[in-house]
């Protein structure tokens, strides 16, 4: 590879910094969503299902404009976290964290809620009758039944935000060093003349991480299959 | 022992069952679609009867009239499925010692080794559940259920799935776990050759 300059480089690493955590912090939250949706009757349910799924349709810079007006310095939710927390997301590369987990937690609903649906119910009834209270039931046959699922939906978060553009840019603008990722680097080098051999080198790059992640997690739910069905009878 | 008597919703029909007996094994037996399967499922807490009440040994798990609806896993019932429903992420050992931390107030009435020596399964305890037989793996199910020290056994019909041969090779084993283990059990089977063989008191469900 050609020698990256040192914004490339600190946008591969911010990328990398930004896509994990919001993968990760988003992933209980993910699963908690994904539970309620695919095992609980409660009114209201296909309302909270399409807001999960708003993010998926609405305009990325829509959602950025939202964050921006309630977690921003002046927002409402954002004065309260960082005058109690000292949090901030404004201008931050939290800010870049937030707007990519918000853009890929449809995605992650998704493949955990499919995946905790398949789980056959008939082993949570024989386990409670085993004496496990309903957390037990999920920490010990739901969420290890569902695992393929939620690293498929760990994965595809991360795949997202690292891809995420427009509400990211939005939200916490394009600065380098602190909110540039590979994308909004790309889309700078866009504007400037001769920048193509940069874009490629980046766009290189993007393509290695997320087939690098697609190639990891398919690997992760090979093992736990092959682990759970040696020998499977035909 | 035993005692229920209450109304269970079929559709849009209702229907209710009493079962006093003092007999400790007692097979509920009757056409399928008569509601046996549901019948335990309510004693287990799986499904809700409309009214009525359950009782074990005097001890109440359900009573609409008193309020009382204990919840599934503190009612101490035993339920050897069907299908077995062993956990597939799980050996046999993992799946016997399942539901180990369900407490008995008076201590663990029933011991891994026992229990495996009882039911013969020694052999298979590091096995994955993927490569038991249908008698191994409903041998594998009765130990789990056991092993929660329950104070009921429910069997629905756990040779159904087996043929013939595998059949003769479990009632033993079945019959062992009636004279030893000595707790009130019912047992729903449409088989009056294995009703007779194992029950001692019959409740018909028309």
């Amino acid at each position: 590879m050609p020698d990256f300059s040192p914004a490339e480089l600190a946008a591969i690493a911010l990328s990398l910094k930004v896509a994990s955590v919001a993968a990760l912090a988003s992933l209980p939250f993910g699963i908690a969503m994904a539970w309620l949706l695919a095992r609980k009757r409660f009114p209201g349910k296909a309302l909270l299902d399409a807001l999960v799924h708003l993010p998926l349709v609405l305009p990325p810079v829509v959602v950025g404009y939202a964050l921006l007006v309630v977690f921003g310095s002046q927002g409402a939710v954002g004065a309260f976290l960082a005058e109690r927390f000292g949090i901030s997301f404004a201008f931050r590369w939290t800010g870049a964290a937030l707007a990519s987990a918000i853009m890929g937690f449809p995605l992650m609903v998704r493949a955990i809620r499919l995946s905790i649906e398949s789980v056959d119910r008939r082993l949570e009834q024989a386990a409670a009758t085993l004496g496990a209270n309903p957390w037990r039931v999920f920490a010990t046959v739901t969420l290890p039944l569902a695992w393929p699922g939620i690293v498929a939906g760990g994965v595809l978060a991360f795949a997202k935000a690292l891809g995420e553009f427009g509400a990211t840019i939005t939200f916490v603008s394009n600065i380098p060093g602190e909110t540039q990722t590979i994308s909004s680097a790309i889309y700078e080098l866009m504007q400037v003349p001769g920048g193509e051999l940069g874009i490629w080198r980046m766009a290189l790059v993007a393509v290695a991480i997320s087939l690098l992640a697609l190639l990891a997690s398919e690997w992760l739910v090979r093992r736990q299959h092959g682990r759970r069905g040696e020998g499977d009878e035909p | 022992m035993l005692s229920l008597d209450i109304q269970l919703r079929r559709g849009r029909f209702e229907r209710e069952v009493r079962i006093e007996d003092s007999a400790r094994v007692v097979a509920l037996v009757g056409p399928s679609g008569a509601g046996k399967t549901t019948v335990l499922n309510a004693i287990a807490g799986l499904v809700r009867p409309r009214s009525g009440r359950i009782e074990v040994d005097g001890r109440a798990l359900f009573d609409s009239a008193r309020g009382i609806d204990l919840p599934a896993h503190r009612r101490r019932v035993g339920y050897v499925f069907q299908d077995a429903r062993l956990f597939p992420h799980l050996d046999v050992r993992g799946n016997l010692l399942y539901g180990r931390h369900a407490v008995a107030e008076a201590g663990p009435r029933f011991e891994l080794d026992a229990v495996v020596a009882l039911l013969g399964i020694s052999a298979l305890l590091q096995r994955r559940t993927a490569n038991l037989s249908g008698g191994e793996a409903q041998r594998v199910a009765i130990g789990r259920a056991l092993l929660a020290q329950p104070a009921l056994l429910l069997f629905d019909e756990p040779l159904s799935a087996l043929d013939q041969a595998r059949r003769e090779e479990l009632i033993p084993y079945l019959q062992r776990v009636r004279d030893e283990v000595r707790l009130p059990m019912l047992y729903v089977s449409h088989h009056p050759d294995e009703v007779r063989r194992l029950a001692e008191a019959v409740h018909r469900l028309d």
